[in-house]
């Protein structure tokens, strides 16, 4: 090989870089390991971690994930496949990623998905730009204080740079201020407002109204979901909103310390033009077969550079089939009653906390599904539980402590909950 | 592979199950108010397990991965996945861990990080890491946030604009708007390196700083680096460099002794972990010293980026060591110039001389034009490609040539498949030469022909609507 190119020596391969900036002496890494050797130091890793049964959400929830789907995602033709831009040869990534947006369209009530987006922040981030965009309005965007904190800060984040000023709609009695919404659209110009569908209390909030108000001014309604209770749920679309986003995660991802989960976004048909992302469409071929494409490329970062609808490249596609074969699997039914049971289970731990006498009521009488918040009459909850092997009580800003329940936690699980802290 | 035409709405048969739960063990907790819930049908399939298994093994089927062929893909680095990081990633202590878990109860996954940080720091000359960003592209916006943050901190509050090559990723400019900064473009040489003296006048006190990769996207290696380094430095500016070219170095040269303050690495193409058909990656962000104290109250990303993909890369750069590092970018330079020496006589090679991870051809020399036959393009070279079992290089970028295809075949290549792949790409520009029109109507042994893509975005079809 070294002859073909006329050289010497792989040495002589980097002779246009300066010698100054060739690497001398060893590089400052680990030896190389065997497999085997591999194999024991992230045993050894591994077991560093607690191992606690998880009865926290906040963003990340422990649901159940059928054997069926790392089964089918660790095929290699879907896992080691690039962007499918050769589409005669992607025809399978194609096809799910266009099951994948049918099937985010239907839980959320909206015409139009992308591809995916990198996780639930990032995607109201993109909602937030995406709604200065379409506006053409003053660069101001409301957010809900109902967000969870991470949400908010990373839309803060992305805001501060890309120039969008950020107001904020407090809560009032456990839900988003109707009143306080309409006095800051009433104050200034108003691009965009991101409400939760369910917020950081756990509280299915009522937007009757919302999208009137945001819409009198000429603003866009992004409503922030968690996808998994958009199959009891009032949907974004039923609440006349423009843009659906949040976390594909509760679809049966893996915990994983925070990822990789799956941002989603959906949106009315008349800003499809604007949306970021990968989009895939259906054509037919030269021979008049049904077969898809990446399509309407022409929003997309590698044809329009600084004037694309947003930087995404990469996203999150695997993580895209993983949530579209879940739903598979679950269908309506499965769904429905994965929200039973959390829900359920999640009442039942209520109950059972308020009865120890250790809790506070902070908004009785709420509806709430799966997760909640209670204020504690004592500090120290969440290291007392911890101790019991579990994970729960995570404190919050506000003093209270917040708990959820999913479909995995049994009821002896939550009855040795109780116990823990009932004998403190 | 075969053509498989079913979507899993059109495996559906009501009452169908494809989940098992468990009995519901506790009281009804009642419904939520009229009011809040969801009166709209739920469309989601109704399948079995077996249907769902056959669908997605059939879909797999339409697919070519790394594992299925060789993927000369330019600038997206397709080596092989080593299996045994799947294996690791996916270990229950990692996998079942809630990101707010407090550092006391993630020992291990702490770790993770801190010895990847060591790592990359090691591998790179940078100083510190952020493992946020979820993507190239994340990374390249977080890099300029820092970028911007810097100058800020300083005062420094007019240096709202950053330079980029004509060469650059798409991403690099993107990202530069999306972070708010006004994209200065560079021109290139006539030999594909940035030209220094028309870099010069740029550098006035609004120049937040310069994106490049280097090697660029051409492949070729900056030679000019350190007195671009130097020049944007005394301008006050910073230097960001974009990972996605990073294979080359690996082992080699550092991008922090080259005078880059911020970076990206790519661990989808660097650092081995699946690209998983267009995600997920991890695009962690390192900083020289000066800039450490800016990564507090930049937040990207929902937690600690994405875990999964980092201890894949982890599990890498464990099996390579410091023994082997410098193999990677060594062979990866090896394969990539002996492809160019070897087809130069056929494929237009634009620039001479010794290219890095990758090079750039600009079409085929002899394109069989004749009287009313257009010649073979590179698209067409490409589809034939797909014909004769080889992924398709990179085309129609970088934008300064206009048949450029971008030929990248990593270090995990043996010398027998890299030959085939030569020998097929004189086999089609035989063909190119013979009769156009075999490669016009290309490819024709895949799963599917041509798309019509101009009616797919005209009259966009973009979910399943049963008739």
């Amino acid at each position: 090989m070294l002859d073909k190119i006329g050289v010497k020596k792989l040495e002589d391969l980097y002779s246009d870089v300066p010698a100054e900036f060739l690497h001398k002496g060893a590089y400052a890494l680990p030896p190389a390991m065997s497999e085997q050797e591999i194999r024991d130091c992230f045993a050894s890793l591994e077991a560093m971690n607690a191992h606690l049964k998880v009865f926290v959400g906040a963003g990340a929830y422990d649901h159940y994930t059928p054997a069926v789907i790392p089964y089918l995602c660790s095929r290699s033709e879907f896992l080691t496949a690039y962007t499918p831009y050769q589409c005669e040869i992607s025809q399978g990534t194609l096809r799910y990623i266009f099951e994948y947006q049918s099937l985010i369209c239907s839980l959320t009530g909206l015409d139009v998905s992308n591809a995916s987006l990198y996780d639930g922040p990032t995607a109201a981030a993109e909602a937030m730009k995406m709604a200065v965009a379409c506006t053409r309005k003053k660069p101001r965007v409301l957010l809900s204080k109902g967000l969870l904190p991470h949400v908010i800060e990373v839309v803060e984040t992305y805001a501060r740079f890309h120039g969008v000023e950020i107001g904020y709609v407090p809560v009032m009695n456990g839900q988003t201020c109707p009143n306080c919404l309409k006095a800051e659209l009433a104050k200034d110009d108003v691009a965009g407002v991101i409400v939760p569908s369910i917020n950081r209390y756990g509280i299915v909030e009522d937007h009757t109204g919302f999208a009137d108000a945001v819409h009198a001014e000429k603003g866009l309604l992004v409503e922030y979901c968690d996808p998994s209770a958009l199959a009891v749920v009032k949907t974004p679309g039923e609440w006349d909103a423009d843009i659906a986003v949040g976390d594909g995660q509760p679809l049966g991802l893996p915990l994983s310390y925070g990822g990789p989960y799956v941002g989603f976004m959906a949106v009315k048909k008349e800003h499809m033009r604007k949306m970021p992302g990968r989009i895939v469409g259906q054509t037919v071929d030269k021979d008049g077969r049904r077969v898809f494409v990446l399509t309407l490329q022409a929003r997309e970062q590698h044809i329009k550079r600084e004037k694309a609808t947003s930087n995404i490249c990469s996203n999150e596609s695997l993580m895209a089939l993983w949530v579209t074969i879940y739903l598979s699997l679950m269908g309506p039914e499965g769904l429905k009653e994965v929200n039973r049971l959390s829900c359920d289970g999640a009442h039942y731990l209520y109950a059972e906390l308020l009865k120890t006498g250790c809790f506070e009521e902070v908004f009785p009488g709420k509806p709430f599904l799966k997760e909640f918040v209670l204020k504690p009459k004592q500090a120290g909850m969440q290291e007392r539980l911890e101790k019991a092997g579990f994970f729960a009580a995570l404190p919050t800003e506000e003093g209270y402590v917040s708990f959820c329940v999913t479909e995995k936690r049994t009821k002896a699980e939550i009855d040795a909950l109780v116990k823990a802290v009932k004998e403190g | 592979m075969k053509y498989y035409d079913k979507l899993i709405f059109e495996c559906s048969k009501e009452g169908r199950r494809g989940y098992s739960l468990p009995e519901n063990a506790f009281p009804a907790a009642g419904e939520l108010p009229v009011a809040l819930r969801r009166q709209a049908p739920l469309n989601l399939p109704e399948v079995s397990e077996p249907d769902v298994v056959r669908h997605y093994t059939n879909l797999s089927q339409m697919n070519f991965g790394v594992d299925t062929g060789f993927y000369p893909l330019g600038s997206c680095t397709m080596k092989y996945n080593p299996k045994i990081n799947e294996e690791m990633a996916a270990l229950p202590g990692f996998a079942g861990l809630h990101p707010l878990m407090p550092a006391r109860l993630t020992e291990g996954a702490c770790k993770v990080y801190e010895e990847m940080d060591k790592a990359l720091a090691a591998i790179t000359g940078m100083y510190k890491f952020t493992f946020a960003p979820c993507a190239g592209a994340h990374g390249e916006l977080t890099g300029l946030m820092l970028m911007r943050q810097y100058h800020v901190n300083r005062g420094d509050l007019k240096r709202t604009k950053v330079i980029v090559p004509d060469s650059a990723h798409g991403t690099n400019p993107a990202s530069a708007a999306v972070c708010g900064l006004e994209v200065v473009e560079v021109k290139s040489l006539e030999n594909g390196r940035i030209d220094v003296e028309a870099l010069k006048p740029l550098l006035t006190d609004e120049i937040a700083g310069i994106m490049m990769t280097n090697p660029n996207t051409l492949g070729l290696f900056e030679t000019e680096i350190k007195s671009i380094a130097a020049l944007v430095h005394a301008a006050g500016g910073l230097l960001y460099y974009d990972g996605a070219n990073m294979n080359p170095l690996m082992g080699v040269v550092r991008p922090g002794d080259m005078g880059f303050d911020i970076m990206h690495l790519n661990l989808h193409k660097t650092f081995s972990t699946p690209h998983g058909g267009g995600g997920p990656g991890s695009g962690p962000v390192g900083v020289a010293q000066k800039l450490v104290d800016c990564l507090p109250g930049i937040r990207v990303s929902a937690f600690h980026g994405n875990f999964g993909v980092i201890l894949r890369a982890y599990a890498y750069i464990l099996s390579l060591g410091r023994e082997h590092l410098r193999k990677v970018g060594e062979y990866a330079v090896l394969s990539a110039n002996y492809i160019k020496e070897s087809l130069k006589d056929v494929y237009k090679l634009p620039i001479e001389g010794v290219c890095k991870h990758e090079f750039v051809f600009d079409g085929l020399i002899n394109d069989g034009a004749h009287d009313d036959v257009p010649g073979a393009t590179t698209l067409d070279v490409a589809k034939r490609l797909l014909d004769y079992g080889f992924h398709a290089p990179t085309i129609y970028f970088p934008l300064l040539f206009h048949q450029a295809l971008m030929i990248e075949p990593t270090e995990t290549e043996s010398k027998e498949t890299i030959d085939a792949f030569i020998a097929v790409m004189r086999k089609i520009a035989e063909e190119a030469a013979r009769d156009p029109n075999i490669l016009h109507e290309a490819p024709h042994n895949t799963p599917i022909s041509r798309p019509d893509e101009t009616t797919a975005a005209r009259n966009p079809i973009l979910k399943y609507q049963e008739n």
